[in-house]
């Protein structure tokens, strides 16, 4: 078990995420960062699906009720194990009676902790994701407040001492511009040609109006040929969408699942995660790719993760 | 299906979803029987992941992995053509509405930009029998098809960070009830204490596809 100390109440538990509950207006949520997680979860002997805490509000405090080996991946963060300084990407056990300080990124956006056994809350429609605007799931279907005891699953990881990854994301900085890469959406077309050209050519600013559901941009303003006044559709975490201000909207892992606005771009399945990282006031500049490079790159980051379980999976 | 009907468009929704489009300018209710069943019939196929009907569309979740877009566009559109439409009928359920007030504080606005009295725009809003087309957008949220012409209004062109639970709603040519507080671009005109969603429920969404829907007017604030 695991006490909070000190958190922001957009900190919360997640897994994966809902499958099969799109029909009802249920969306996926879980982690933003899924690579992150699931990375974690390997990184402790669980299965990638397992529940972990998903960390955006800083600095977050918690302590070791019970002794359980954890690991810390996502953003690159300062973290300390009652005063002993942690590398990023790292696992090792905490002891019954540790405190675990984890300070605002230096680069990235949200920092995922994984704990052997996963955190035991209930399943609620096939996962123990928040949805934070639904109010539902994880932890009493809200954010993390101080005090809340979260019970952790009991696992047979055999502690390996501490490890890190030696190979190191590249996360998104308020310095450097972040690629993300898109495939067309519907709408397209129906957006003036230079509202095209400047989707692709300029600098994208994450605004503060960013959350688990849809990160808002700033810059150019991109306009429709003419106005469409659309009937609702299905979308996904990925789309991005342009209301009639003109500043693009992309949808997050708390996504609705339908949506009328036009839709100029879809960001790919795999450059989620990277997005997720983007901090707010961080720029991002987008790639057209084409449908067979994005399974690829899908394909290409299973595979990352299959071979890190194989690799360490020798070890655990 | 009748050879009036264009064949509809199929597009990428991203690297995962394949996207029907059968929408002409109009909502059409036999479109969307043929959306929903067609619905039913892919979601068999191996490889894919979910279906969530829209407004005269759908769009499919797969897995690239296990089925290709060109097999999957090919059975969409077999489908399409192939399906047979059943009219199933649902329930009919009366949600009382108050209108106006400050938790519908757009009824004002939008009666006159439709050059109408409130009494006339409440009036038409609630005479009207309205169909579930599709759950979506949020847990348990019904689109509902029936509106009066004359009711329809554009989006905000920036959405409100937050609408309340049972918040009473148009957007475009679409009305709808909030079944959670959550971030919306539409008009809100009343609101109702009608329970949409409860996750605990065997069923969480109240409303199905199918099912219509009458607004009784509970009350009409200033």
């Amino acid at each position: 078990m695991i006490e909070i100390l000190s958190t922001g109440a957009l900190n919360s538990v997640q897994d994966l995420g809902r499958k099969g509950y799109l029909n009802i207006g249920v969306g996926q949520s879980g982690a933003m960062d899924r690579l992150a997680l699931s990375t974690a979860n390997i990184m402790v002997g669980n299965p990638t699906d397992f529940a972990g805490l998903e960390l955006v509000l800083f600095p977050a405090r918690l302590k070791f009720i019970t002794d359980s080996r954890f690991a810390l991946t996502g953003a690159d963060s300062l973290a300390h194990l009652d005063g002993l300084e942690l590398p990023p990407n790292w696992a090792c056990d905490g002891k019954a009676g540790q405190t675990l300080v984890i300070q605002a990124p230096r680069r990235g956006a949200r920092v995922y902790v994984a704990f052997a056994g996963g955190i035991d809350v209930p399943v609620l429609m096939g996962s123990r994701a928040t949805d934070l605007k639904s109010g539902f799931g994880g932890f009493e279907g809200r954010g993390l407040i101080r005090g809340d005891q979260l019970a952790l699953n009991l696992s047979r990881t055999k502690s390996t001492g501490s490890c890190g990854l030696a190979s190191v994301r590249e996360l998104p900085s308020l310095t450097s511009e972040t690629v993300i890469r898109v495939l067309p959406a519907a709408q397209y077309g129906d957006f003036k040609d230079e509202a095209r050209e400047r989707f692709f050519s300029e600098c994208w600013q994450v605004t503060q109006e960013t959350n688990r559901m849809g990160m808002r941009l700033s810059g150019a303003q991109l306009l429709l040929r003419s106005p469409l006044e659309l009937l609702s559709h299905g979308i996904l975490p990925g789309t991005v969408q342009v209301p009639p201000s003109g500043q693009p909207i992309i949808q997050m892992a708390e996504a609705n699942t339908c949506g009328g606005y036009p839709k100029i771009a879809n960001v790919i399945d795999a450059d989620l995660s990277l997005l997720a990282q983007a901090p707010v006031g961080s720029k991002l500049r987008f790639l057209e790719i084409d449908l067979t490079e994005a399974i690829e790159a899908q394909k290409q980051q299973d595979l990352e993760l299959n071979t890190l379980e194989r690799t360490l999976g020798l070890t655990l | 299906m009748s050879s009036l009907d264009p064949k509809p468009k199929i597009c990428i929704a991203g690297s995962q979803g394949l996207f029907l489009d059968a929408a002409s300018a109009q909502f059409s209710e036999p479109i969307q029987q043929r959306v929903l069943a067609t619905a039913n019939l892919i979601a068999q196929l191996p490889g894919v992941r979910e279906v969530v009907p829209g407004m005269n569309n759908l769009l499919v979740v797969y897995s690239p992995v296990d089925i290709s877009i060109g097999e999957l566009t090919e059975q969409i559109f077999h489908a399409w053509s192939h399906v047979t439409v059943n009219e199933h009928v649902g329930r009919e359920i009366d949600v009382p509405v108050i209108y106006g007030g400050q938790q519908g504080e757009d009824l004002a606005v939008i009666a006159e930009l439709a050059k109408l009295d409130v009494q006339t725009f409440v009036r038409l809003h609630s005479e009207a029998l309205y169909q579930v087309a599709c759950v979506g957008a949020m847990p348990g949220f019904p689109y509902l098809s029936g509106l009066n012409p004359k009711l329809a209004t554009p989006r905000r062109s920036v959405p409100r960070m937050r609408l309340e639970e049972g918040a009473i709603i148009i957007g475009g040519a679409q009305a709808g009830i909030m079944p959670c507080s959550a971030p919306s671009g539409w008009h809100v005109i009343g609101r109702t204490e009608l329970k949409l969603f409860d996750q605990q429920r065997e069923s969480p969404s109240f409303l199905q596809p199918g099912d219509r829907v009458r607004f009784s007017i509970a009350g009409i604030e200033s």
